[in-house]
């Protein structure tokens, strides 16, 4: 075991992982995190707290991670290299580490120009496949990247992004495979809507036996209503989503129940894709229909290891 | 090299030269005229806005080359008018107005009427691209010849991020992916398996972030760095 984490346990066992993701508030709330913990506790093996998604200032991933903890969830702690440098990213993840926190996925992040301090500096002093490599070197050698010791263990169960909807698309195997080089134990992908290339890019995937060397959790975005699939679709940045999703949310009586139904339908296909090990759900302020999506998925209830 | 500058706002300007009567106008006859900010032209607009504006021209020229050593013996020969003048509004890029500061014979104002945008190159008639952010490490034989560190949003080392779509950046549909076109280059010959290496965490220390950097040039070695004044070091403790 690496960090001994829930996730680690069940991705190890070869067991099929379910994750969620909550963001923290702008504000200093503890409670609106608590509350996110408490609906996806029973649903899922860990749950990712963003930080500064879209580039939105909020409550740090790191506290929201605390949080999440006190309340008996499995923080993922996601990482984004645009807003810390070397000195910063290393120490929060020495603080992560003293506060319990095993899992820790690395990020680009969303450029600032999206957010809402769109005239900050990005730092970007190292970048994502970088920050991997320094969390292994931290963990397997006990050094700094400057290669100094670091007093003390340093368990991280190390996670990345892919996002096999980017282009080139040639490329985006290779670039799995790089973060698999760097020492990366799991990988969130962006939102599946697109099955069949999604299906694509894990065939090229298992064929450089990537699948063999990392567990790959597809992400998912549940969709409430037409005009979200529509933004999605045009605003957000890496997601694709195809005209026969948007087609059959125009046609629907319920926009709301079919957005379900169709990532429903992508979930039992995900889950026949070799080299998928779990899926990411990703419900973007919706944390209430988690539980009764993994239900209808048959992915409850959730094994304790 | 070109220096890319866009004329800042009027009113800028007159903030600087709110207390001066008496202004002197240089432009430079190089990267300012080529961009239409610091040019013959524009330099006699600025003097018409600010005799409008009730300010008194001493005079004006346009320096060839506002950056080189030559800048002192135009200063020299405008000696008069500059003189005369309260403030000098330079027309030129930043090292232009740094130039014309050190040169001066009388210490006096010297205020920039341009902002200095980036090092680009025109790689279409009319349209300059940022290339190089002098970052004293270059990449550029790893990269095709482009730069990730400026050309790349996130100035990312490792190849395109996720939000790299049918060429462009997510920052912009105008704005081209730097990793697209890099993977293009090395797909056209044939050296794709460059973009398998991990780029090790570049050294900023030597660049933006390791202090004012100086260099004296030698005949044998070239260019020798050095960070501090040569007198500071022998004072330093």
């Amino acid at each position: 075991m690496k960090a001994g984490t829930n996730l680690e346990k069940i991705l190890e066992s070869g067991r099929f992982a379910v994750t969620a993701e909550a963001g923290p508030p702008k504000g200093t709330s503890a409670a609106v995190i608590q509350r996110k913990a408490e609906l996806l506790r029973h649903c899922c093996d860990a749950v990712n707290i963003t930080d500064n998604q879209t580039a939105i200032v909020r409550m740090s991933s790191l506290a929201g991670c605390v949080i999440t903890k006190q309340a008996g969830v499995e923080p993922v702690m996601q990482m984004v290299v645009r807003d810390r440098n070397r000195l910063a990213l290393q120490a929060d993840i020495l603080g992560a580490i003293a506060l319990g926190i095993g899992n820790i996925l690395c990020l680009s992040g969303d450029h600032q120009k999206f957010g809402n301090h769109p005239q900050a500096k990005g730092v970007f002093d190292i970048d994502s496949i970088q920050l991997i490599q320094m969390m292994k070197k931290m963990r397997d050698e006990k050094k700094f990247l400057n290669g100094e010791e670091i007093s003390g263990d340093v368990p991280i169960y190390i996670g990345a992004a892919a996002n096999p909807f980017a282009d080139p698309f040639e490329y985006r195997v290779k670039r799995l495979a790089k973060k698999v080089k760097a020492g990366v134990d799991f990988i969130q992908t962006q939102a599946v809507y697109d099955v069949p290339r999604f299906a694509k890019y894990m065939k090229m995937a298992c064929d450089m036996g990537l699948d063999k060397k990392v567990h790959i959790l597809a992400g998912v975005i549940p969709i409430k209503s037409l005009g979200m699939a529509r933004y999605m679709r045009d605003y957000v940045s890496g997601v694709t989503v195809p005209d026969e999703i948007i087609d059959r949310l125009k046609g629907a009586e319920k926009a709301k129940e079919e957005g379900v139904n169709i990532i429903l339908e992508i979930i039992e296909q995900i889950k026949e894709i070799p080299g998928i090990h779990g899926i990411h759900i990703m419900a973007v302020g919706w944390e209430d229909i988690v539980s009764e999506m993994v239900e209808r998925a048959g992915l409850m209830p959730r094994p304790v290891l | 090299m070109k220096t890319i500058t866009q004329q800042k706002p009027i009113e800028e300007i007159m903030q600087y030269v709110d207390r001066c009567k008496w202004i002197h106008i240089i432009g430079c006859g190089t990267c300012a005229t080529l961009c239409h900010t610091g040019g013959k032209s524009e330099v006699v607009e600025m003097k018409q806005r600010l005799e409008a504006s009730g300010k008194k021209v001493t005079g004006w020229m346009v320096i060839p080359t506002a950056c080189d050593e030559l800048t002192a013996d135009a200063l020299r020969q405008e000696a008069e008018a500059v003189d005369k003048a309260d403030c000098i509004l330079a027309m030129t890029c930043a090292i232009g107005v740094q130039n014309i500061a050190i040169h001066l014979k009388d210490v006096k104002p010297v205020y920039p009427g341009l902002n200095t945008m980036f090092i680009g190159i025109e790689d279409k008639p009319g349209h300059f691209t940022e290339v190089c952010l002098q970052c004293a490490s270059c990449v550029l034989g790893r990269t095709a010849c482009v730069c990730p560190l400026v050309r790349c949003a996130k100035s990312l080392f490792n190849g395109p991020c996720g939000g790299s779509s049918d060429g462009k950046c997510e920052i912009s549909p105008d704005v081209p992916c730097a990793w697209q076109i890099i993977y293009d280059r090395l797909v056209e010959t044939g050296r794709l398996d460059e973009m398998e290496a991990i780029e090790p965490v570049k050294d900023w220390g030597v660049s933006v972030s390791g202090g004012p950097r100086q260099g004296d040039v030698d005949a044998e070695c070239g260019i020798v760095l050095s960070s501090a004044e040569p007198e500071a070091t022998s004072t330093k403790s």
